[in-house]
């Protein structure tokens, strides 16, 4: 028995020493991970790349706002999916403590107010703010009655929907949750219910291929909005205008990274992923219930093509 | 079993005489009209005593902040830094995680040795388990990781494992270290005594902000943040240990010719081993309590799954990877304990010397054969995806379901409680002037405790309105009083009930067992999909976690009573419900009232978890201070939590101890 167990390993040893010796470093290269699920499978995708080539790879997870110093200091390395909407002010920071920007993705990203599409049946025009507006009363609950209820995100995602309400007069109350699982709890909820509800939501996430619904429009935001008080639909107030509507998403990276790992340093450059594939990754998931780990293999065998030209 | 939070009794209070009007003769009730009136007017008179004015704020908060970050960056001496000294540290702690790691899931890479395969794992737990406690255990201990295994949570826990069972001997070490040094020196205990008691009484998450200033992200911040949290428990039942040691055992081992050092492993600690594992128990407990806390820090596995599991609405998901820390949990407790109260093995005395180590050798032989089972097939390593099971989709559906056909009957209940009931208590609580509440305060405490008492309250209170947290405070304490109400409405009869009968006793205290296992994480999703985003979602998932103390406390001091004072209230002609009400309850009140207690500690700890639903409390505040790496704000709420903990202490305490003198018990 021993003896197997022993030629198994030394087996084992031989057939891995050519893959690891090709490396620059034996260092693990640590991948930050966040807590949704195309961030996770998009990190998985990019370890098992670097892995192929034989580099040691560790994953961590981090809090979305704090893993860029953590990235700036080196103590974690990449992150594949950087969000202007919510980490604008934390990404430059970060640029500014030493972190690398590692390129941008072709896919676009979105944050706004957003109604499922049954909404639509009792509020026809509720796609656009003063639609939504004008059927305010479907949305109120016992505490914010008589206006409606908008269910905000975490307070300190950088936005400030009570301030946007207000310029833009709109009969809503903002109610902020904790955590993003908050707002999915009360959707499936409402959505089980077909109970109107309007909330925070963005895009790409797999929000859209559980639930039917599309976002609010607001005024498309430019920079007169938050400085000029004449811009915009009131006349009187700044910063009534919504989010970005088609808002960058990036890869960030430790500055020491390039000299650590030259190889995979290209392949984080390299990694550019669209809309489509990142709602396909998190489908992988999410719809069809595969772990992190296997919905990122699928992944890489789904595009091959794209995989092997980040890999040259 | 969780431990009783117990604060310092308090001295009895020299008695407050003044030769015209003693203030004690005065009724209570007196003073409070007089202080609300007083406080009325002030307040009437200057905006400052309702609202503390924000430029008066003491800047404590961003001094801390800005501590930390020179403390993290810049602070040294020459060119040695605090910085290299955390890092020198983590990599120290590093080097046990490491190898733990390497054993249980990660393997030596370069050597290319493989982990531990899962079924060296459970059948070393089986035999762990028969080695200290025989067959029950052993069946009971390899169950519960196969559980990991066929529930697909196999990496995931051993990754929480790698952490918990690095954590818990530091924990263990430190706790035993600290605890013998404040025994032998009366300095050290006071100093070290009040920090333990301020240490428990903060919420974990408070601790995480400047765990990360110094150490960082990942494995190691996660470490030491459990074992600050854990230790504490530890060293108190050190104390206690030693010191409840009987004389006649001391004496003897001094007359045998100890010496010190001898005394104190050889007679005392043995002396005190069930205290000792009291408290072992304790750490184990606050160990996976952690697990999931610890998970925001970077700390991987089964804690780190579950939130992200929450993340994506899989609630059966969370619950599976819920029970997998409970299992963790319930065999480290088991097997301790088991190890802790195992007979000397007389029986294996003069047999062979393979009969006395057969445990070693059936250990041996397992490795061998498993790692021979891994090296032929794959699955004795890690079991593959297709022979796990999961019940996690169909107990989505379930919630799913419930959530839909009870939220009609439910709708109109919430909501004439929280706009009848809990919004108005809301804004009637945030209208009182601060002036009053030190007042108020300050007299029950004159009254209850005495001047000490009555210097300390106003001193917390105060220090919570100048440094800047008076509104979250306020609307902490409304949230935690309105569940602590009802948690006693609850408790109180269930506690009742139990010890009324053993077949009620026995699975309501495996329900209280499981809930304060259970991360209370997952509570709050059920609860949002009731209840929506609002005060009573807070409420009701404080409920969940902090009625246990409140049932368990209660049950137990009912079934200290003796036997013999109900027999006299019956021979008395005492009707069942003047027994309750005249014998039981007034002779279990010290234990009630711990009961409460505890309630309310629980109760302002989850303050910090229900923040995830949406708040405006002290929870939210030290939430909120993580990311923002924000160190003034997470210390200073968590300290204020642990203020309003320890004024209520204090306050019942006072309470509690007049009421036993009066009813004279105890």
């Amino acid at each position: 028995m021993n003896h197997t167990r022993i030629t198994a390993i030394a087996l084992c040893a031989f057939g891995a020493m050519p893959a690891l010796a090709e490396v620059e470093s034996d260092e693990p290269i640590i991948i930050v991970q966040n807590n949704w699920t195309s961030q996770l499978v998009l990190s998985n995708v990019l370890g098992q790349m670097l892995e192929s080539k034989g580099y040691t790879v560790e994953y961590t997870p981090s809090d979305s706002q704090l893993q860029f110093s953590a990235l700036a200091n080196g103590d974690m390395h990449v992150q594949v999916e950087a969000w202007e909407g919510s980490m604008k002010a934390a990404f430059e920071k970060g640029l500014e403590d030493g972190m690398v920007d590692a390129g941008t993705h072709d896919a676009v990203t979105r944050e706004e107010w957003w109604i499922p599409n049954y909404v639509l049946e009792v509020c026809p025009k509720a796609g656009t703010w003063e639609g939504l507006n004008a059927c305010a009363d479907i949305f109120k609950t016992a505490e914010t009655s008589p206006k409606g209820r908008f269910l905000g995100p975490p307070a300190d995602w950088g936005k400030n929907y009570a301030a946007r309400i207000e310029a833009l007069n709109m009969d809503f109350v903002a109610i902020n949750v904790g955590q993003a699982a908050t707002l999915w709890a009360e959707l499936q909820s409402a959505y089980d219910r077909e109970e109107p509800i309007v909330l925070f939501n963005w895009t790409p996430n797999f929000i859209e291929s559980k639930f039917e619904g599309q976002f609010v429009d607001f005024p498309e935001p430019e920079p007169a909005c938050f400085e000029d008080k004449a811009w915009g639909p009131n006349p009187d107030a700044t910063g009534d205008c919504g989010a970005p509507s088609s808002a960058w998403l990036k890869k960030a990276a430790w500055s020491g990274m390039a000299e650590e790992w030259p190889g995979a340093w290209s392949v984080v450059e390299k990694m550019n992923v669209n809309n489509a594939q990142i709602a396909r990754a998190a489908l992988l998931v999410d719809v069809d219930g595969m772990s992190q780990e296997d919905a990122a293999t699928q992944w890489i065998s789904e595009n091959q093509d794209l995989v092997d030209s980040w890999l040259k | 079993m969780s431990q009783p939070f117990q604060m310092p009794r308090f001295l009895a209070a020299p008695r407050l005489l003044s030769p015209r009007l003693s203030l004690a003769q005065v009724p209570l009730i007196w003073q409070f009209a007089v202080i609300i009136a007083l406080g009325l007017a002030l307040s009437a008179l200057w905006g400052g005593a309702l609202r503390w004015p924000e430029a008066w704020v003491i800047p404590m908060r961003g001094w801390i902040t800005r501590f930390f970050e020179w403390l993290g960056e810049d602070a040294g001496i020459g060119s040695y830094k605090v910085r290299d000294l955390t890092r020198f540290l983590a990599d120290l702690l590093d080097q046990p995680l490491t190898w733990a790691e390497y054993l249980l899931y990660r393997g030596i890479r370069p050597l290319d040795l493989p982990p531990l395969p899962w079924v060296s794992i459970v059948l070393g737990a089986a035999i762990l388990g028969h080695w200290v406690g025989g067959w029950r255990l052993a069946l009971f201990s390899a169950s519960c990781l196969l559980y990991l295994a066929v529930f697909g949570l196999w990496r995931d826990g051993m990754r929480t494992l790698t952490i918990v069972i690095v954590a818990v001997p530091f924990a263990v070490s430190i706790g035993l270290w600290l605890g013998i040094w404040a025994v032998r020196s009366r300095r050290v205990a006071a100093v070290v005594s009040p920090m333990f008691d301020l240490m428990q009484a903060t919420p974990h998450m408070a601790y995480l902000v400047p765990v990360v200033i110094l150490f960082g992200f990942g494995q190691v911040p996660a470490l030491i943040a459990t074992v600050i949290f854990a230790m504490p428990p530890m060293a108190r039942c050190v104390i206690l240990a030693l010191q409840t040691v009987p004389p006649e055992i001391t004496e003897a081992g001094t007359m045998s010719g100890c010496t010190p050092r001898q005394l104190l492993w050889k007679v005392q600690i043995p002396a005190g081993k069930r205290i000792l594992m009291l408290g072992v128990n304790q750490v184990v407990m606050q160990t996976l309590a952690m697990v999931v806390i610890a998970s925001l820090v970077g700390a991987t596995g089964l804690g780190q799954q579950l939130l992200t599991s929450l993340q994506q609405l899989k609630l059966g998901a969370a619950v599976e990877q819920g029970l997998g820390i409970v299992m963790i949990a319930i065999v480290l407790d088991r097997v301790t304990q088991a190890w802790a109260n195992r007979p000397t093995d007389y029986a294996a005395r003069g047999r062979s010397w393979r009969f006395r180590h057969r445990h070693a050798l059936a250990f041996g032989a397992a490795l061998i054969v498993s790692f021979a089972l891994a090296a032929l097939f794959k699955e004795a390593s890690v079991l593959p995806k297709r022979l796990t099971v999961t019940f996690g989709t169909q107990m989505d559906e379930a919630v799913r379901w419930f959530a839909k056909v009870s939220y009609d009957y439910i709708q109109p209940v919430r909501d004439f409680i929280t706009v009848e009931m809990l919004i108005p208590l809301r804004d009637f609580c945030l209208a009182v002037p601060w002036v009053v509440v030190v007042g108020l305060v300050g007299a029950a405490g004159l009254r209850l405790g005495g001047r000490g008492t009555a210097l300390l309250c106003m001193g917390l209170v105060l220090g919570i309105v100048l440094f800047g947290f008076w509104e979250p405070a306020v609307l902490t304490v409304y949230l935690v009083f309105s569940a602590v109400v009802i948690c006693v409405c609850i408790g109180l009869p269930i506690g009742i009930w139990a010890s009324r009968s053993p077949r009620v006793a026995r699975p309501v205290m495996a329900i209280c067992d499981t809930l304060q296992t259970f991360p209370s994480f997952i509570y709050l999703i059920p609860v949002i999909m009731l209840l929506k985003v609002g005060d009573l979602s807070n409420i009701v998932a404080i409920l969940a976690y902090a009625t246990v103390p409140s049932i368990r406390y209660t049950y137990l001091g009912l079934r200290r009573i003796p036997d013999v004072t109900i027999e006299a209230a019956i021979a008395n002609g005492a009707t069942p419900r003047q027994r309750l009400f005249k014998v039981e309850l007034p002779v279990a009140l010290p234990e009630i009232m711990l009961g409460l207690n505890q309630t309310i500690m629980m109760a302002l700890s989850m303050v910090a978890i229900t923040a995830l639903i949406g708040s405006r409390d002290l929870g939210q505040e030290i939430y909120r201070a993580l990311p923002t790496a924000d160190t003034g704000r997470g210390i200073l709420a968590g300290l204020s939590i642990a203020a309003i903990g320890i004024v209520a202490d204090r306050l019942i305490q006072g309470w509690a101890n007049k009421r036993k003198k009066h009813l004279g018990v105890g």
